[in-house]
Parts: C-alpha cells; structure tokens; sequence
C-alpha cells in the first residue's frame, strides 16, 4: 500500500481539510479554547477581560491580482477572524517567509499595502519576523499574521449560537474573491472585470453589535465559502438552515465565470464578506447597519435557521425544489467539459 | 466573454408553466435518460426531480466522460506520470479517480509532474517550454472536447513540436446511445440528449440511431427551462405514441452542428472499439490518433507497462452508469464510497452520479 501523503485537498478548507483537523491536530492539543473551531481563540485574562486571538498564514498566486495583494490580505484575514469573535482588533503581527530572490519593489509595494491595510482596520503592526529560504523553497512570498482584540463585556458571539427562526443575513456578492484569483492563474479574460472583495470587516462588526443584542453568530465564508460555513455552523449548532437560492446576491460576470468552469459559487473563497445569523426582530435593524457599511451595500438576507433537519443545510432552488448544501469535500476542480 | 440568456432560462415562472403542462400531461409511468453528465449536475442542482410527478423517472446515463473512462485506461494514465522526466496534462476531474493501485492525485503527491489544464493547447504550451521532456495530455470526453484536441495535434504538427502527446481515450455519444438501447437491464422510454455534443454534431448525428430505435429523443440545453421544456416534449411523445426526433436548445444546435470542428476531429482520430466503464465493448464507440499523426500518440511514442487492472470490488459504477441502479442501491455508497474516499469513478467527478447523490439528494 502507498503511504498516504498530504494533498492539496487537506487545504482546501473542506471536509477532507476537517477530518486533518479532526484526526490530527485536536487529539493532540486538546483543550476546551480550541475545540471550539471558532475563526479565533477566546481567552478569558484576570478572571474578566475576555480577548480574541486569532492567525492565518498567507499564500496566494499571483501575488498582485485585481481588488488587492496579498499584503492586504494578510491583514484583513486576521483582522476580520478577530472580529468575527465580537472583538475590536487591536494589534497584528507580521511574519514574512520571502524566497531568495524575490524583487525588493515588490516586498516594497507589499509592505506598503499592509500598512494601508492596518490604517485603514485601524490596527497596529506591534511584532514581527524575517526569514529567507533558498529559491525553490517557497513561491515568492509567505506571510503569516497574528492578530488579539478585546471583546465588550456584554458581547456574547460564538459558532454554536444559532437558534431557530434566526434570519442568516449575507454582507455582499458571494465568490468575487476565489473566481478573481482562478481567472488571474489561468490567464482568462472577460468583458466586465471582476475584483477580489478584500475588505476589513471589523468596522462593520462594530456596527452590526450596535444595532442589536440578539446577534448569534458572525463568521466570514473564506475558504470552502458559504455553503460550507454554513455547515459548519449548523453542524455545531446542531440547527437545520434552509436558504432560498434567488435571493443569494452574486455579480453577474462571477456567476458566468463559475458557470463556465463549472464551480459552485456556494464553495468558492471570499475575503470580504460576513455571515450574521440574528434574532428575527432584529434582522431588518442589523441589515441596515451592514448596508450603511462601505463593504456592506450588497448586503440580504439569505434564508433562516429551522429546528427541521438539523445539521443539514437546504437550499430551495428558483424552480420550487429543494436540494442539499453538503459541506465542500475537498479542492474543487475545473471539470471536462 | 459574457453569459446573457442564463436568467432567463431560470425564470421560476416559466418553469412553472413547464411543470404544469407536465404535470397534466403526464399519465403513465416512464423511465427518460439523461445521458450527459452536466444535465445530471444540472437536474440535482436546480431540485428538478422535486418538481415532476411521480409517473417520471429520471434515469442518469454513461455521460460523465471520467466514469466512463475505463479502469485500464486510468491505470494507463498512472503509468504514464511514472515515467522518469514525463509531464502528465489532464483536465481536473481525472486527478482523484481511483486505479487499480493508485490515483494521479496520489502520484502527484508523491512527486510526479501533473498538471491540471484547462484545454489541449496549454498542454502544448508547456511542450512548448519543455522541449526535453515529454509531455502527456489526458485526452478523455466525448465530442465536446475531442475537436480542440485534434485541434491542438494538428499545431503541435505545424509547429514540429514532437514532444507533445496525447493519450487517447474519447468515447462517442451516439454509439453509445445504441449500446444502450440493446441492454435488458434497463428499459429507457426517453432520451434527453446532451446539449453541448449536440453543439458539435448537429441533429443528424442521432438520425441513424433514431431511424433505426424510434425512441423519443430531445436535446436539452442545460438551464431548469430548458430541461423541463425537453421533459415537456417526451412526455408528449410518448403520451401520444409518436415518437420523433427533436430539438429543444435551437439557440445553440442546429441540424449539422459544427462541421468544422467535426472535420478536425475526422482529420485526427479514427472510429475504434472502445470499452465504456459499465457497458463494455462498443464497436466504434471511441476515437484514436490515426496512424499519420502517430508522432504525437503516447499509445504509440510512450510504451509503458500497466500492470493488471481490477474494478474496485462491489462498485456498482458500471450499473449505475446504465441507469440499471441509483446509487443507494449500491452496498458501498455513503458507507465505504464517498467524495473523501471515493472507491469508484461515479463518486469522483463532480458530475458523476453518485457525487450529485451525494451532495444533493435528501
């Protein structure tokens, strides 16, 4: 028998990724903190400040592509994993894997861009580290960020919250992000561009726990995207989600790309967008804080959460049937024909 | 590039009026077969089972160009990633499809150089930048991608770039169709016939095999509209005893097709006995390189030793891929087959049968 080898399916934030997490990583490190499996770590420091911490390591190809680099991805990945916890982020770190021979502009312009991006979420880049390989190593350039926040006394967020009834509010177009960086890699062209939604979402946070007390759970869809966030939440909540497939917000050129190479929208990355379940009263009040927000003007909701099917997510599809939102098993693949 | 049209095709009211006529047509217990794979993920994903009455059964047939990829021509395919210094080009679907030992995705991991493309000629592109190495493109599907391969063999030819291969394992629709239409295990009222082969081989293709069958047959677009309409149009055919040949995606297949692409095809590859996962042997049924174009044919410039082949044991693919079972009936479906670990080809791609079981059906 061969002896089984990491494949890119194990990063591909799906199912085969979880059964590494599953298998691996939590027996080992066990502890009530990390099994969680929330976007970040919530530590309870001097019996009552409660912090979020949270990291992601960065690797993306191009390094450059439409709507942003990976400079600004570094930040408002951790930025927005912090905030997803309910917290304010407050400070990052920086750690830069650079292989050798990788041009000084471009580290300049990078760093330049994470900077913006810190400005811009309103975090401080406090500590960092510097390592180079040898060329082959690494493609061009990894980093890795660190991010704490404090959360408010009387915010209470989590993965496990959803209730039924609750309204599952989407913050924008689903895929932008994903199928930008797919027509980058293979050089395809079409007719209306299509960007990243790389964007620092604790701004919006913020305003969504202004506008309401009944807030349940906040996740951003990155990898794996909404359809397996979604199981992931319903699984931990062990709540069924039903959502209505006319009214899940897209761009017209992503929806064609995705078409074209045959990938469900419902399972490709976005950098920019939140999932917000909220108490039923309050979905109309939090949806219009999230569209007064520059990154949040696309903004619907999406479908409820119900005590049928638990676990399982439905969509009801334009024609009146129903299908199953199973969770992403591994990386998806451009299909034949 | 841009899709227009899409929306319209989606419209939830004229699919509604689509499922009505259906419905009140409708009256005696049926069997239709859609025979492309991309219809199958199309059915699952827009619930169009849901939405028919019970008296329809919607069968899936051998159009999944990777389930019907037969188990010597991966284990063929395998061998070939073996090869010290050879680069293997293949479209994505084939990565995990399990051979009798091992997968591309396996070799992969392992250190092989296997490249996912998205079309023949970024294959030859990468001949182009290699010259030293050989390299290997998967050439599998039906009529859909069969030209653009062709296409790519005659550059390479222009070219002179001699480094170029392709491994050819094209499979065709209509013989297909035929082979089908002999077997006992299943009994097809139906067809909904594939829309985008039909783009390349217009309506006459289908002419002998109907002539000779009398079956009901439409070609389909691949939109909720278009499927229902096709549905529509069975159901009407076989309602009223009178079978015809029809064509319900006239916005894109006309009576010849494409012919030019239909040249290129005739210009590359010759009609050969080919084995389909599932149904064996049908005379005719695939393509290979003819013997002018022998240069750039792996079969040919690339011997390799491709140690037995065995089906995995207690797959149901090959029944699956016939309509003659669903994938519950299958002993290993969602127990030891899934998308993780998938034991046959059917569960691998996403347009293979049990996949779409898998992820969609409730």
């Amino acid at each position: 028998m061969t002896p089984e080898l990491i494949s890119l399916d194990h990063g591909s934030g799906g199912k085969i990724a979880h059964r590494l997490t599953a298998e691996l990583l939590l027996p080992l490190f066990d502890n009530p903190i990390l099994s969680d499996l929330h976007d970040g770590a919530v530590l309870t420091l001097n019996g009552n400040t409660r912090v979020a911490f949270s990291t992601d390591t960065f690797t993306v190809t191009p390094l450059f592509f439409p709507g942003g680099d990976i400079g600004e991805l570094a930040v408002n990945g951790t930025v927005n994993d912090v905030a997803m916890c309910g917290a304010t982020p407050l400070f990052i770190s920086l750690a830069l894997i650079i292989e050798e021979g990788f041009p000084m502009a471009e580290l300049t312009r990078i760093l330049e861009s994470i900077n913006r991006a810190a400005n811009a979420a309103g975090v401080t880049v406090v500590t960092g580290d510097t390592k180079v390989v040898p060329k082959g190593a690494a493609d061009g350039l990894f980093i890795n960020t660190s991010g704490i926040g404090l959360i408010p006394e009387d915010v209470r967020i989590g993965s496990t919250g959803a209730q039924p009834g609750d309204k599952i509010i989407l913050s924008g177009t689903m895929a932008d992000h994903g199928m930008t960086i797919m027509t980058q890699r293979e050089g395809l062209t079409f007719d209306s561009a299509i960007e990243s939604d790389s964007a620092p979402l604790n701004h919006m946070v913020a305003k969504i726990l202004a506008a309401s007390s009944n807030v349940h759970v906040l996740r951003d869809p990155t990898r794996g995207g909404v359809g397996t966030t979604l199981n992931e939440i319903a699984e931990s909540s062990q709540a069924g989600i039903v959502l209505q497939e006319s009214w899940l917000p897209m761009h017209d050129a992503v929806a064609g790309v995705c078409e074209l190479l045959g990938f469900d929208p419902l399972y490709v990355a976005n950098e920019g967008k939140l999932l917000a379940f909220v108490a039923a009263e309050d979905a109309e009040a939090v949806l219009a804080a999230i569209r007064s927000d520059t990154y949040g003007r696309e903004a619907c909701i999406i479908g409820e959460v119900t005590a049928e099917h638990p676990n399982q997510v439905v969509l009801e599809t334009r024609i009146g049937g129903r299908r199953i939102v199973d969770m992403l098993t591994g990386e998806q693949l451009p299909r034949i024909c | 590039m841009t899709l227009q049209h899409q929306e319209e095709y989606r419209d939830p009211q004229l699919s509604r009026r689509l499922i009505d006529a259906i419905r009140r047509t409708s009256t005696r217990p049926i069997n239709l077969m859609e025979v492309c794979g991309t219809h199958t993920m199309s059915i699952f994903r827009h619930g169009i089972r849901d939405v028919l009455p019970d008296t329809i059964r919607l069968l899936s047939g051998p159009g999944c160009p990777v389930c019907v990829t037969a188990q010597p021509e991966i284990d063929t395919f395998i061998a070939y990633a073996r090869v010290d210094d050879a680069i293997v080009t293949t479209f994505g679907d084939l990565l995990r499809v399990p051979g009798t030992a091992s997968s591309l995705q396996k070799e992969k991991a392992a250190g092989r150089d296997i490249r996912i493309v998205y079309s023949a000629f970024d294959a030859l592109k990468i001949a182009q930048a290699n010259p030293d190495r050989q390299v290997v493109f998967l050439g599998v599907g039906f009529e859909t991608t069969a030209p653009t391969i062709a296409a790519s063999v005659l550059s390479a030819r222009e070219m002179n770039v001699t480094n170029f291969l392709v491994a050819c394992a094209h499979k065709t629709v209509p013989t297909a169709l035929e082979a089908l239409m002999q077997s006992d295990q299943v009994q097809i009222n139906g067809f909904l016939l594939p829309g985008h082969v039909s783009v390349i081989l217009g309506l006459q293709a289908y002419r002998p095999f109907f002539d000779q069958y009398q079956v009901p047959s439409v070609v389909a677009g691949f939109e909720p509209a278009d499927i229902l309409e096709a549905v529509r149009r069975l159901v009407e055919q076989i309602e009223q005893g009178a079978p015809r040949l029809d064509n319900a995606y006239g916005r894109a297949v006309g009576e010849d097709g494409n012919p030019k692409a239909r040249s290129v095809m005739a210009t590359v590859f010759e009609p050969v006995d080919a084995v389909f996962r599932g149904i064996g042997t049908i005379p005719g049924s695939g393509l290979r390189i003819r013997p002018a174009f022998a240069a750039h044919d792996a079969a040919i410039q690339l011997p390799v030793q491709v140690p037995e082949s065995r089906e995995p044991a207690g797959c149901a693919c090959g029944e699956i891929l016939i309509g003659a079972k669903t994938p519950p009936e299958c002993p290993l479906f969602r127990k030891a087959c899934t998308p993780e670990n998938p034991i046959g080809p059917c569960m691998v791609s996403s347009e293979g049968t049990c996949a779409a079981y898998y992820r969609f059906h409730h």
